[in-house]
């Protein structure tokens, strides 16, 4: 039960990312990139498998042994890529806002089409 | 345990920390900083290929974590010479930068360390996360060196460039997620060995994964068909940070020979070398694309950016066909092609200067002020480009051309040389339009003021760089060659991974 929420929690942020990544706004595509980025955390904490109540860090007096113990690695590879995502939804801001200033509007191709104009 | 193999990354690291430092006290001081970084960095890479030369791969361990737990730094022949070639690349871009850009551009000195130690990084690590952590790193500082001092259309060139990477990136999570799942391992001599030892239904799950990486390698490496946002972004990049981007999409492919090669080299039962059969397609269906690029470019600069593409396709033809002899002729024209396009890059930016109003407009003929000396620069750079003798593209095409194994000669042979023929039919037009149909430059207040000489200068040393690679051709060769063989021989980079142990730490269990 708990790998099939997860598995349509990934799922369905990915759809939600993917359709939001290729709309025509500035806007709606970072938040796509933040949805995705979003999925992609959720991934890579499941590669270590699922456990409930299993600490990743070792305890006094408990046995040593994977029965014990949840995967600490994906954790960390998990805070290393919300730091560097975060960072990378900072910077698409900056830009967009930047573009849009500059440009006079925020479509990706920082003109509006032909049939709006 | 030397610690040489940990300097390239640290120096420009603490040299950017220490610009900023001393970013108010004037430009002076940020560029002694940035050259002193330099110098040293420049000292590092001859050492390294000092040591690789030898065929002895060095394997750091940082943190003195053993290489299965901790992160592991390697050198061999091939990221020696890569690391080298950046060094070289860096110290012309940055000569060109310091004539004046660095000035214009905020705190232009602190991204470009930054930017060589994610190369550096990249280059150098051992590790599949930490790979994925210096290509952040290296496009970080990337996109503030393209982003530094534009406005208008070079925003939205960014912003598409910026967008374009951060789903690669994203992308390059996905399957390092997966890879770990089905591994447990990230250290690429410890997955290359779990890989083997696969059961065979994991083996499915596996070959997607390791396929989605390579959709995230051959998107920075511009191939087909995830190549289409180099040439808006190159060709509205600065010329001293464009310069130095030739090399980033080397990293892309040198990322596919090292992991392709590796992780999933020789030895690894059913998986082992199955991107190689969809790379040549892929490969030299872009150099057509790209060539075809070159021709119908409508600016100076958009024309070299193809051939930026150009040449990484070539270089997935080399690789793919996965000889030896291939892959070290393709490490010989890996080199060549960095600095040439390099070069290429810094002649354009001249002329465009030159021309005043018309900039690199190919489609009208303007005013060129030095005819003389821009048109010799561009001469020999596009001889070396398009590959006729007797410049350093001669000899790396003739090379490759030679290795390429009987099976294949049909169709890499006709597409490499129809190939090099459309490009020097473009470089000529190009030629033709900028300098012979040139206007006489009209007197007093419409010429542009003279090139500068340290401009002239850093791309006089990449052209030199081109004749030097010609002339040594014989040992740099040799060289890439014992690289080549290296590089296909991953059981004795895998053996020297797990004997190197800690030297304070003791043994975990």
């Amino acid at each position: 039960m708990m790998e099939f929420a997860l598995a349509s929690a990934i799922g369905a942020l990915t759809a939600g990312g993917v359709y939001l990544l290729l709309r025509a706004r500035s806007f709606d595509v970072i938040l796509g990139l933040t949805l995705l980025s979003y999925a992609t955390n959720l991934l890579i904490f499941s590669a270590g498998r699922l456990a409930v109540g299993k600490p990743p860090v070792l305890l006094e007096g408990v046995e040593t042994t994977l029965a014990n113990y949840t995967d600490p690695l994906p954790q960390a590879l998990v805070l290393t890529a919300i730091v560097i995502a975060f960072a990378m939804t900072a910077v698409t801001i900056v830009v967009a806002m930047r573009s849009r200033a500059d440009n006079r509007s925020d479509h990706v191709d920082a003109r509006e089409p032909e049939a709006d104009a | 345990m030397s610690q040489l193999p940990i300097l390239p990354i640290l120096v420009p690291m603490l040299a950017a920390a220490m610009i900023l430092l001393v970013e108010r006290r004037g430009i002076a001081w940020q560029r002694a900083v940035s050259w002193t970084a330099m110098g040293i960095l420049l000292a590092c890479a001859i050492a390294l290929v000092a040591r690789a030369h030898h065929g002895e791969v060095m394997v750091y361990l940082l943190g003195d974590w053993p290489a299965r737990l901790g992160i592991a730094l390697m050198v061999d022949r091939v990221n020696a010479l890569m690391v080298l070639t950046t060094a070289l690349l860096a110290s012309a871009s940055l000569l060109y930068a310091c004539a004046g850009w660095d000035r214009r551009a905020l705190h232009f000195h602190a991204l470009f360390q930054l930017q060589l130690a994610g190369l550096n990084g990249a280059f150098l690590t051992g590790d599949l996360f930490n790979l994925f952590v210096f290509f952040e790193v290296l496009l970080i500082a990337s996109y503030g060196l393209l982003l530094s001092g534009g406005r208008g259309l070079r925003m939205r060139a960014g912003m598409h460039y910026v967008v374009f990477n951060i789903v690669a990136s994203t992308l390059f999570l996905i399957a390092l997620g997966l890879l770990y799942g089905m591994t447990g391992t990230l250290n690429m001599a410890d997955m290359a060995l779990r890989i083997a030892a696969a059961d065979a239904q994991d083996v499915a799950l596996i070959r997607a994964a390791s396929g989605i990486l390579l959709v995230v390698f051959c998107a920075k490496a511009a191939l087909l068909p995830l190549y289409l946002w180099l040439p808006e972004t190159y060709s509205r990049a600065p010329a001293a940070v464009v310069a130095l981007f030739t090399v980033m999409t080397k990293v892309g492919v040198y990322a596919v020979l090292r992991v392709y090669s590796l992780v999933f080299g020789e030895g690894t039962g059913e998986l082992a070398g199955w991107a190689w059969a969809w790379l040549l397609p892929a490969g030299l269906v872009t150099l057509v694309l790209a060539s075809l690029g070159v021709l119908a470019a409508r600016t100076l600069r958009g024309g070299v950016a193809y051939l930026v593409i150009a040449s990484a396709a070539t270089l997935f033809v080399a690789f793919s066909l996965n000889t030896p002899a291939t892959v070290g002729a393709g490490l010989y024209y890996l080199v060549h092609s960095t600095f040439v396009t390099a070069a290429l890059f810094l002649v354009v930016d001249l002329v465009r200067r030159q021309r005043g109003a018309s900039g690199d407009r190919l489609d009208v003929a303007a005013p060129l002020g030095s005819k003389t000396l821009l048109g010799l620069m561009f001469l020999v750079a596009a001889v070396s480009v398009a590959g006729l003798p007797p410049l350093s593209g001669f000899i790396g095409k003739i090379t490759l051309l030679a290795a390429v194994p009987a099976a294949h000669t049909a169709w890499v042979w006709s597409i490499v040389l129809l190939t090099s023929l459309m490009a020097l039919v473009a470089l000529s037009r190009m030629g033709s339009q900028a300098f012979w149909r040139a206007q006489p430059v009209p007197d007093g207040e419409g010429a542009a003021p003279a090139p500068k000489r340290l401009e002239v200068a850093a791309a006089l040393l990449l052209l030199g760089y081109g004749v030097a690679l010609a002339l040594a051709a014989a040992p740099v060769l040799r060289y890439t060659l014992a690289a080549g063989e290296q590089v296909l021989a991953p059981a004795s980079y895998i053996e020297q991974v797990r004997a190197t142990q800690p030297l304070r730490r003791a043994p975990s269990p």
